[in-house]
C-alpha cells in the first residue's frame, strides 16, 4: 500500500468507526467494541506509516477547490509524530472513557463516542495536511466536532463553557488565521508546506512580524494569552474529553500548527535573519509564566491542570519563536512529552472524581493512601511535566534550553528555569497532600479503594510511558531530525 | 434548429406557460406545469452556459431584426451564469413549493400563485438575457408586478402592507430606471446596450448623462436593496409565503446586482463609472456601513425570517464591496457571491419554510428546543448557517476568500479586517437561532413532527449544492473570473 493510501485510510477509519458506533448505539458493549477496534486499527495504520523506510514527499490531492488550492495530504515527520501520539493515546482514552462514562452513568454516551471518533478523524486531517488550507479546514472541523463533547453535560455551566469555547476558537481562526492565510496566498501564490518556507522574498521584512502575529494569535488552539480563556472554559467537559482533546488532540493541534507555520511557511532561517519573532517570543514567555501563576491559585484540580496546559503550550510557542534548530526540536518533542504527562494527570483527576466525586484540591488530603496507584501515576507525570529526569519531559526542556542558548536569549533561559520552579510549586503539593496529609473529617478509610480498573490501568500505562519516553527518546529525535533542516 | 433559438426560448417558455397555468384549475396541475417549465428553463440555461463557455458570446436577434433597431439578446459569461442561478433556484424551490404552498395559500388562488411565479421567472430571466435597455425595463416591470402579487397572496394581513410598501418603493425604482434609460436614449438615439456604449463617449461629459447615471444607479439600487435603499426588503421577505421568500432571496436582488454590473461596466464602462463619477468612492463606505449595520440589526431580530432578511441586505453589501474595489478580483468576488449567496439564502429560507410548515411561524420564542422535534430541518439550518458564515468547504468561504484577496490586492488591510469581523457578526446571528433551537427547553414534541420529505429533500438538495460548490469551486470561479474579465474589458 502506498503512503497516500494509508493516509486516506487513516482519515477514513475513524469516520467509518463513527458510523459503526452510531449504528450500534443501542448495544453498549458492541458500541464500545467498535470504538476500540477503530482505535487499534487507526494506531496500526499510523504506525505502519511511521515504520516505512522512505516517505513519499508527493502530496496526495483529494480535491482541488480552487486552482492551486487543494485539499491534500502528505506524510511529514512532525505530522507523523502528532498522528502517532494522538492515535496511540486514543486507544488508552477509549478504555478509560468506558470506565469513566459507565462509572458515572453519563447520558448520551453514543453521541459522545461518535463525536470523539469524528474529532480524531479531524486530528488526523490536521496531522497529515499537505498545505495550510487543508490544515485550516480540519482545524475548523476539529473545533466543531469537539463542541458537543465540551457541552456534553448540557447544563447551564456547560453551555456557558461551550459558548466561550466556540466563540474564542472560531473568532480567532476566522478573524486572524484566515486573514493570515489569504495574505500568504496573495503574496506567495501557494500555501503548500515547503521545507525552508514559502515567504522568502515574497513579503516585506517589516510586515513579517505582523503576519506572524496574525498566525500565532489566529491559532487559538495554541492558547497563547490573551486568547487562552477557552481552555479553562472547556474543562466543564467530561474528563476523558479533557484528557484526550485538551491535553492531546485540540491543544496539540494548535501548537502543531504553530510549528508547521514556523518551519514550513516562514522557515526558521528567514525568521532568524529578520528577527521577526521577538515580539511573539516575549508574549509566549509572558503566557508561560502568567499561566503558571494563575495555576498556583486554582483550587479546582481540573482548572489547575488547564492553566498548567496553557503554560506548557507556551513552551512550544516559545520554542518556535526561538527560530533555532534546537528550539524547534524542543517544541516538537514537547508535543509528545507533554501529551503523555498531561493525559496521565487528567486521567488521575478523572479517576479521583469517579472514586470520590471530589474536584477541589483541598478536599483531597490523604487520598493517596486509598488510591495509591492513581497518586503514584500522578506523581510520576507531574515530575515529567516539571522536566526532571528520568522522565520524558526532561528532553523537551533540555532542547528548549539549548535552543535558547543557541539563539543567545539568556533571559529566556531564566524564564524556563523560573517556570520549572513554578511547575513544582503548583503540581507537587497535590501528591504531597495526598500521601502525607491526614484526611479531613472522615476517619482514615481502610484499605485501597481505587476507581474502576478501566480507569486505573490506562493511567498507569501512560505514567509508565513517560518513563519509557526518557529512555527511548532517540527514535523520536531521529524521526524529527529532518524538520530542523540538518 | 431549436438550439439556435435557446436564448429566446429561455424567456418565452415561462412567459407562455404563465397564462396556461391560469386556466388550469387543479392545484396539482398548476404545480406540475410550473415545475416542469422551470426545469426546462434550467436545462436551457445549462445548455446556454455550456455553449458560451465553448464558443463565446451568443447574439440572438429577435424576429431577425438587426440591432440597434430590433431587440437583441446577448448571452455572455456574465448573464449565462446569472440565468443559471435564477433558473436553478427557481427549479429547486418549486420542488419545495408544492407542499409549502398548499399549506400557506388559499386553495382557490393557487393557479394565480403559480401564474405569478412563472411571470416573475419570465421577468427575471428576460432582464438578464436581453441586450436592450428598454427591454430591461419591460421585464423589470413584469417581474416586479408578479412579485407584488406573490407576496400579497400570503393570508397574513401584514403581507399586504409589506407588498404595498414594496410596490411603492419598487415603482419609484422602476421609474428612476426608466428616466435614466430615457435620458440616455435622448442623448444617443439608441437603446441597445452595446450600441449605447459605442455612442456614449462623445456625450459622456454632458450633465444629462451624469443625471442618467445617477437615476440608473439609484433605481437599480432600490431593486437590489442596496443599503440605504433596502427599506422594503425585510418586511417583504418576512411576510411573503415561504417558497416566495426562498425564490426572491435567491434571484430578485441577484438580478438587480447583475443589472448594476451591466450598466456600470458594459454601458458606461469602468472609466466613466469610477474615474469620472467616482462611484467606487461612494459605494465603498455605503457598502461597509451597510454590512456592519445590517449584520448588527440581524442580531437583534426576534423572527428568524427577518433575521435572515437583514442578513441578506448585509450580504448584498459584500457584492457592492466587490464592485467598489474596481478590480478584476473584486468583480470576481461579486459575481461569485451572486451565485454563492443565492445558494446559501434559498437553502436557509427553505429550512425556515419547513419550520413554518410545522409551527406556522419563525418567531424565535416559538422555536425553542425545535431541534429535538425537527432534527433534519435544524441540521439543514446549521449547515446553511455555516455556509453563510463562510466556513471552509462551503460556498460562503469561496466568496470571502476572493473578497479578502481583492482587498489585500489593493493593500487595504482594514477592508480585509472588516470582512472577517462581519463574518463574526454572522456567527452571532446564526448562533442566535441555533441556541434557541438546540439549547432552549421544549415541553414536548407531541404536536410538532419533522417536516415531510417533499420539503426536506429540496432543502437538502440546496444544502448539498452549498457544499459541492464549496469543495470544488473550479466551475464557479472559472466562470466568475471570466465574467469579471469580460466586464472589466481586460479580455478580448
Amino acid at each position: 500500500m502506498t503512503a497516500g493510501a494509508i493516509m486516506q485510510l487513516a482519515l477514513f477509519t475513524p469516520l467509518a468507526g463513527a458510523v459503526a458506533i452510531a449504528v450500534c448505539g443501542r448495544r453498549p458493549n458492541l458500541r464500545e467494541t467498535a470504538t476500540l477496534v477503530t482505535a487499534v486499527l487507526l494506531f496500526g495504520l499510523v504506525a505502519a506509516l511511521v515504520l516505512r523506510e522512505e516517505l513519499t514527499r508527493e502530496p496526495v490531492v483529494l480535491v482541488e477547490t480552487l486552482p492551486g488550492l487543494s485539499l491534500a495530504l502528505a506524510a511529514e515527520p512532525l505530522g507523523l509524530l502528532f498522528a502517532l501520539v494522538a492515535s496511540g493515546l486514543w486507544i488508552l482514552t477509549s478504555v478509560y472513557s468506558i470506565g469513566y462514562m459507565r462509572g458515572n452513568n453519563e447520558s448520551n454516551q453514543t453521541r459522545f463516542y461518535v463525536c470523539f471518533a469524528v474529532s480524531i478523524a479531524a486530528t488526523m486531517g490536521v496531522a497529515f495536511a499537505a498545505n495550510m488550507f487543508t490544515l485550516f479546514v480540519f482545524y475548523e472541523a476539529l473545533t466543531l466536532a469537539t463542541y458537543p463533547l465540551v457541552t456534553h453535560k448540557g447544563n447551564e455551566e456547560a453551555r456557558q463553557g461551550g459558548r466561550t469555547y466556540l466563540g474564542l476558537l472560531l473568532s480567532t481562526s476566522i478573524g486572524f488565521l484566515l486573514v493570515a492565510l489569504i495574505w500568504t496566498w496573495s503574496a506567495a501564490g501557494t500555501l503548500d508546506f515547503t521545507a525552508g518556507g514559502i515567504l522568502r522574498g515574497k513579503i516585506d521584512d517589516s510586515l513579517l512580524p505582523w503576519l506572524l502575529a496574525l498566525y500565532f494569535f489566529g491559532i487559538g488552539k495554541a492558547a497563547l494569552m490573551p486568547f487562552h480563556r477557552w481552555l479553562p472554559a472547556a474543562m466543564v467537559a467530561p474528563t476523558p474529553v479533557s484528557a484526550l482533546l485538551h491535553a492531546v488532540a485540540v491543544v496539540k493541534a494548535g501548537v502543531f500548527t504553530i510549528l508547521k507555520v514556523t518551519i514550513y511557511i516562514f522557515g526558521i532561517d528567514l525568521l532568524r535573519e529578520t528577527d521577526a519573532t521577538s515580539a511573539m517570543m516575549w508574549i509566549a514567555a509572558f503566557s508561560l509564566l502568567a499561566a503558571s501563576l494563575i495555576a498556583l491559585r486554582k483550587n479546582n484540580l481540573k482548572a489547575r491542570l488547564a492553566y498548567s496546559t496553557v503554560s506548557q503550550l507556551a513552551y512550544v510557542t516559545l520554542g518556535a519563536t526561538l527560530a533555532t534548530a534546537m528550539g524547534v526540536m524542543g517544541g516538537a518533542l514537547q508535543i509528545a512529552m507533554h501529551a503523555m504527562g498531561k493525559i496521565t494527570l487528567f486521567f488521575c483527576a478523572g479517576a479521583i472524581y469517579v472514586a470520590t466525586h471530589k474536584t477541589e484540591i483541598n478536599d483531597m488530603d490523604g487520598l493517596g493512601r486509598t488510591m495509591p496507584f492513581t497518586y503514584a501515576a500522578f506523581f510520576i507525570a507531574a515530575l515529567s511535566i516539571i522536566g526532571l529526569p528520568p522522565l520524558g519531559g526532561s528532553w523537551s526542556k533540555w532542547y528548549l534550553m539549548l535552543g535558547a542558548a543557541d539563539a543567545g536569549q539568556q533571559v529566556m533561559i531564566a524564564v524556563l528555569m523560573v517556570s520549572s520552579l513554578l511547575n513544582i510549586a503548583y503540581l507537587i503539593p497535590i501528591p504531597v497532600r495526598g500521601f502525607f496529609f491526614a484526611g479531613s473529617g472522615e476517619p482514615a478509610s481502610p484499605g485501597v479503594r481505587e476507581a474502576p480498573l478501566a480507569c486505573v490501568v490506562p493511567l498507569c500505562l501512560t505514567a509508565a510511558g513517560s518513563v519509557l519516553l526518557f529512555f527511548y527518546a532517540d527514535p523520536i529525535y531521529q524521526l524529527l531530525l529532518p524538520i530542523t533542516g540538518q | 434548429m431549436i438550439s439556435e433559438h435557446l436564448p429566446v426560448l429561455q424567456v418565452v417558455v415561462p412567459l407562455l406557460a404563465g397564462p396556461v397555468c391560469l386556466l388550469l384549475r387543479r392545484p396539482s396541475a398548476n404545480w406540475a406545469l410550473a415545475a416542469s417549465v422551470s426545469w426546462i428553463t434550467l436545462a436551457i440555461a445549462v445548455a446556454l452556459l455550456v455553449e458560451v463557455r465553448r464558443a463565446g458570446p451568443i447574439i440572438y436577434q429577435l424576429g431577425g431584426w438587426a440591432a440597434p433597431w430590433g431587440i437583441e439578446y446577448r448571452i455572455d459569461h456574465v448573464n449565462a451564469f446569472v440565468l443559471l442561478i435564477v433558473s436553478g433556484v427557481s427549479a429547486v424551490v418549486l420542488l419545495f413549493a408544492r407542499a409549502s404552498v398548499q399549506r400557506e395559500i388559499n386553495n382557490r388562488r393557487i393557479n394565480i400563485f403559480y401564474t405569478g411565479w412563472l411571470l416573475c421567472l419570465t421577468g427575471l430571466l428576460g432582464m438578464t438575457a436581453t441586450g436592450d435597455a428598454f427591454n430591461v425595463f419591460v421585464f423589470l416591470e413584469i417581474s416586479s408586478l408578479a412579485t407584488y402579487l406573490l407576496i400579497s397572496l400570503h393570508p397574513d394581513r401584514r403581507a399586504l402592507s409589506a407588498a404595498f410598501h414594496y410596490l411603492v418603493l419598487g415603482t419609484i425604482g422602476a421609474t428612476f430606471i426608466l428616466i435614466g434609460i430615457a435620458l440616455l436614449y435622448m442623448m444617443t438615439g439608441t437603446l441597445n446596450i452595446v450600441d449605447l456604449a459605442a455612442h456614449l463617449p462623445p456625450v459622456a461629459q454632458t450633465r444629462t448623462v451624469a443625471v442618467a447615471f445617477s437615476f440608473l444607479v439609484i433605481g437599480i439600487g432600490i431593486k437590489a436593496a442596496a443599503f440605504p435603499l433596502h427599506m422594503w426588503l425585510p418586511n417583504a421577505y418576512a411576510y411573503a409565503p415561504s417558497a416566495v421568500t426562498a425564490l426572491l432571496a435567491g434571484t430578485a436582488t441577484k438580478v438587480a446586482v447583475y443589472l448594476l454590473l451591466r450598466f456600470l461596466f458594459s454601458l458606461f464602462g469602468p472609466g466613466l463609472s469610477f474615474e469620472q463619477y467616482l462611484l467606487d468612492k461612494i459605494l465603498l463606505p455605503l457598502a461597509a456601513v451597510g454590512i456592519i449595520s445590517m449584520s448588527v440589526a440581524a442580531i437583534y431580530q426576534t423572527t428568524a425570517k427577518k433575521l435572515l432578511a437583514y442578513s441578506s441586505v448585509a450580504q448584498i453589501g459584500y457584492m457592492l464591496l466587490g464592485i467598489s474595489l474596481a478590480s478584476v478580483t473584486g468583480l470576481t468576488a461579486t459575481v461569485l457571491h451572486l451565485f454563492n449567496h443565492a445558494l446559501i439564502k434559498s437553502a436557509l429560507f427553505m429550512a425556515m419554510g419547513c419550520v413554518v410548515y410545522r409551527i406556522g411561524t419563525t418567531q424565535l420564542a416559538s422555536m425553542a428546543g425545535l431541534a429535538r422535534c425537527m432534527p433534519w430541518t435544524m441540521a439543514a439550518f446549521v449547515a446553511g448557517g455555516l455556509s453563510l458564515i463562510g466556513v471552509p468547504l462551503t460556498v460562503g468561504f469561496i466568496s470571502k476568500w476572493y473578497l479578502i484577496l481583492a482587498a489585500l490586492e489593493r493593500g487595504w488591510m482594514w477592508l480585509a479586517a472588516l470582512v472577517v469581523i462581519t463574518s463574526l457578526l454572522a456567527v452571532a446571528y446564526v448562533w442566535r437561532v441555533v441556541e434557541v433551537a438546540y439549547f432552549r427547553h421544549r415541553e414536548s414534541c407531541a404536536e410538532v413532527a419533522e417536516a415531510p420529505l417533499s420539503l426536506l429533500v429540496p432543502t437538502w438538495l440546496m444544502i448539498a449544492a452549498n457544499y459541492y460548490f464549496g469543495v470544488d469551486a473550479s466551475l464557479t470561479t472559472g466562470v466568475a473570473g471570466r465574467a469579471a474579465e469580460l466586464l472589466f474589458g481586460a479580455a478580448p
